[in-house]
């Protein structure tokens, strides 16, 4: 009975590892210059763990398989070192184990959030608030207007709180529901949070960032593909959490500047 | 003269003054509103993050802050007698508010204290319709489609500004007024407000950008008394 948990042991782990190693769950398409770096950092703990997960069982297998139907009264091993050195050696390899993926990890996490954008990046910014998400962009004069929170007037579609008659910079802003960028440039998002934490994800951009009331965080991201990709509020943020959601739509250069004119004329 | 030409004389009397009590005449005012100056554009509605509403449309469908027409007329201008006539018991029929393509129809719905409002969502997606009074009871109520329309009412005259919790560029009013006159004006800005007793009135005229003005008219019999109302449009 015994023996035979032994065997059923061994039959789960490798089960449960099969449709991993034959990567039945593939990643999303990856359309970021930074991606690749987090989707090794997936694939490296993958690995890792799948090899502690499947020798972790092995061993248990081994034990169930070779002390079932230990007569009584046989005399019991210890394991050199006693129950100390087993410790230290589990605190060691998973310390290692952990510390690895840290460490190798670090290059796919501080090279996006730990680095400033370039200064030539597209700067623009993003509101999130119950229960879309709006686009700002500085127009033809390169500046951005400043926002007055008490104008905010959304039947207006002045979501951002803009006073174009008085201030002369953000007559020319150009707000949008759809966050359209070129390809192939650095975009500076700068994150602006209206209400309460919503969050900004792109799967395919590896772009996950909540956005946070009070705090202006910012993410850099360059584009690789052109086409159209969903943003999602991933951050718990209402009733109207479920749909909330704008697109990403990343264009040619040319499609962009055309975008972009068309806006300004409005 | 016979008991009976007495009579019949007395039902005659009865019968005219009848009939002249039946249709009481009334003096009208009508008038037009129009706006000087340059209004500010209203730009298109981005209904990107609503896909369902959004292909309804052809071209996207403007902002209606501020509805103009032709020879400066200002359309969804709620013209109304603000004094000088009594209350009026709310009529029995609904005042019906209907969300269609991500947007409300009509923008502003004028209603008196006490009548039925029905707010129907004839929309694929769920909204979640928020009044905004300051003197009525302020409530919102989620809509799921092809549920029941939602029936409410309120005690109070007041100009309610109206929007939905789910989609932030839908946007309208609620006029609820005191009596039975009042209209709102089309394309072209023209208002009658008929039927009323002879009297001192005050009409106002609301638009929700440009706040109300108020003229005062004198009714003495069945004339036409002719109002204008002029908003100065603001660029922004």
């Amino acid at each position: 009975m015994g023996k035979l948990l032994g065997v059923v042991l061994v039959v789960i782990a490798l089960v449960s590892a099969y449709p991993i190693l034959k990567n039945q769950y593939p990643l999303p398409e990856d359309i970021s210059t930074h991606g690749h770096l987090i989707d090794e950092q997936l694939h490296d703990t993958m690995v890792e763990a799948g090899i502690s997960f499947i020798g972790a069982q092995l061993v248990l297998a081994f034990f169930v398989w070779s002390f079932t139907g230990r007569k009584p009264g046989s005399p019991l091993k210890d394991l050199p070192g006693g129950a100390r050195m087993l410790v230290i050696v589990a605190f060691v390899i998973v310390g290692l184990e952990v510390l690895a993926l840290g460490a190798f990890g670090q290059k796919a996490w501080a090279s996006v959030y730990f680095t400033p954008a370039k200064a030539d990046s597209l700067q623009i910014q993003a509101q999130a608030e119950q229960f879309a998400f709006y686009f700002r962009y500085a127009g033809p004069d390169g500046k951005f207007g400043q926002i007055h929170p008490e104008k905010i007037d959304e039947g207006n579609q002045n979501y951002f709180g803009l006073d174009p008659e008085n201030d002369v910079a953000a007559r020319d802003d150009i707000v949008s529901g759809e966050l359209v960028v070129p390809v192939n440039r650095e975009i500076h998002l700068m994150l602006h949070g209206k209400d309460v934490g919503h969050s900004f994800f792109v799967r395919e951009l590896r772009i996950q960032q909540d956005f946070v009331p009070g705090l202006d965080l910012s993410v850099h991201f360059t584009t690789t593909k052109i086409g159209k990709y969903e943003i999602v509020c991933t951050q718990l943020c209402g009733l109207g959490h479920y749909n909330m959601k704008a697109y990403l739509n990343v264009m040619s250069q040319a499609d962009y500047d055309n975008w972009f004119k068309q806006q300004s004329a409005q | 003269m016979s008991m009976k030409h007495v009579v019949m004389a007395g039902a005659v009397m009865l019968a005219a003054s009848a009939v002249a009590f039946a249709e009481p005449a009334g003096g009208t005012v009508s008038g037009k509103v129009t706006y000087e100056g340059t209004p500010a554009k209203m730009k298109p509605i981005d209904m990107s993050k609503e896909p369902s509403c959004a292909k309804m449309y052809t071209t996207p469908p403007v902002a209606e802050t501020v509805v103009t027409g032709t020879g400066n007329s200002l359309a969804d201008v709620v013209v109304y007698i603000s004094a000088g006539a009594p209350d009026d018991a709310a009529p029995s029929t609904a005042a019906v508010f209907t969300q269609k393509g991500c947007r409300y129809i009509p923008h502003v719905l004028a209603f008196q204290v006490n009548q039925e409002l029905k707010i129907v969502n004839e929309d694929q997606t769920s909204h979640n319709i928020h009044p905004l009074p300051k003197l009525n009871r302020e409530w919102n109520k989620s809509q799921p489609p092809g549920t029941p329309a939602i029936s409410e009412k309120y005690d109070k005259a007041e100009f309610i500004p109206v929007k939905c919790n789910v989609h932030p560029w839908m946007h309208g009013n609620f006029a609820v007024l005191k009596n039975s006159h009042y209209t709102i004006t089309g394309d072209g800005g023209a208002f009658t407000l008929a039927n009323l007793p002879p009297g001192k009135y005050t009409v106002t005229a609301w638009q929700e950008s440009y706040g109300d003005q108020s003229q005062e008219v004198t009714i003495s019999g069945s004339e036409t008394k002719s109002v204008n109302f002029v908003f100065k449009a603001k660029p922004y």
